[in-house]
């Protein structure tokens, strides 16, 4: 059962990716996008991270994902802003890198051996995947980042504020 | 399912991303590779996580997602301006900075 949905999953996943790329239309790519990360999210729960699947679905492809389409709509890609590729050998080379890559780490993926990674002791006798294990360790442990994010995101805002601002008329 | 069907799946998501970021012209596109690459490492941030019994890769991934956030709210921004001040979505006319 959990083979067959995460074969089904993982080539959900993987097509659906090869669709953001090879889609000429934005709009689609980011339909193609919203589609792998909901089958990722599944992933996610095949691994017993049943939070990290839930913000995965609500918050990257229900809040990220929709201010992306805000935007396509907004800027209007169908019409004047598609590009038609110049260097179309760019392509193929991108690809042929791509593959090479792949070939290289495969075994450097192969080699990996789980057992000799070394454990935090902080998380041993835990059992993962709990939310009050994951909220735990968040404002205890990670407290001081979790507060930086904060800030992060401020500053997100004003700079997002200053640059979306219309320029006054000179 | 062992762990290195999640890191190949998650090594061919980061490469289909990657090669979409190098092939693409029009920034939106380049964005979504983006995202496409940081769902890739969070797969497998979680495959860890869950592999071997610890939390912290959980968390690591939220703090992604927060990051991912940020970068999309001010990259589209930018996209904004661009498209604003310019009247362009391709990432070969926004060519001032180079020499």
């Amino acid at each position: 059962m959990e083979t067959v949905l995460f074969y089904l999953f993982a080539t959900v996943a993987l097509a659906s990716a090869v669709m953001v790329v090879v889609n000429r239309k934005v709009f689609y790519s980011a339909i193609s996008l919203i589609i792998c990360l909901c089958s990722v999210a599944v992933l996610y729960l095949i691994l017993e991270s049943p939070f990290i699947a839930a913000i995965q679905i609500i918050v990257y492809a229900g809040a990220i994902m929709v201010v992306f389409l805000f935007v396509i709509m907004l800027l209007d890609p169908f019409s004047s802003a598609i590009i038609r590729d110049k260097k179309k050998f760019l392509g193929y080379i991108g690809v042929l890198l791509g593959i090479l890559t792949i070939t290289f780490l495969y075994p450097v993926l192969k080699s990996y051996d789980i057992a000799q990674t070394p454990k935090n002791p902080l998380f041993l006798d835990h059992e993962v995947g709990s939310i009050q294990q994951l909220g735990e360790s968040l404002f205890n442990e990670y407290l001081l980042p979790f507060e930086m994010t904060s800030v992060l995101i401020l500053i997100a805002i004003i700079g997002v504020v200053v640059l979306a601002k219309r320029q006054v008329s000179k | 399912m062992d762990l290195l069907h999640y890191l190949i799946l998650s090594m061919l998501l980061f490469m289909v991303g990657a090669v979409g970021f190098i092939v693409k012209k029009n920034i939106i596109s380049m964005f979504l590779c983006v995202e496409l690459m940081l769902n890739a490492v969070n797969l497998s941030f979680i495959a860890f996580s869950s592999f071997l019994n610890q939390v912290d890769g959980q968390i690591i991934v939220f703090f992604v997602m927060v990051v991912a956030a940020v970068e999309a709210a001010v990259g589209l921004a930018i996209t904004i301006a661009l498209y604003r001040n310019r009247n362009t979505l391709s990432a070969d006319d926004a060519d001032t900075m180079k020499w």
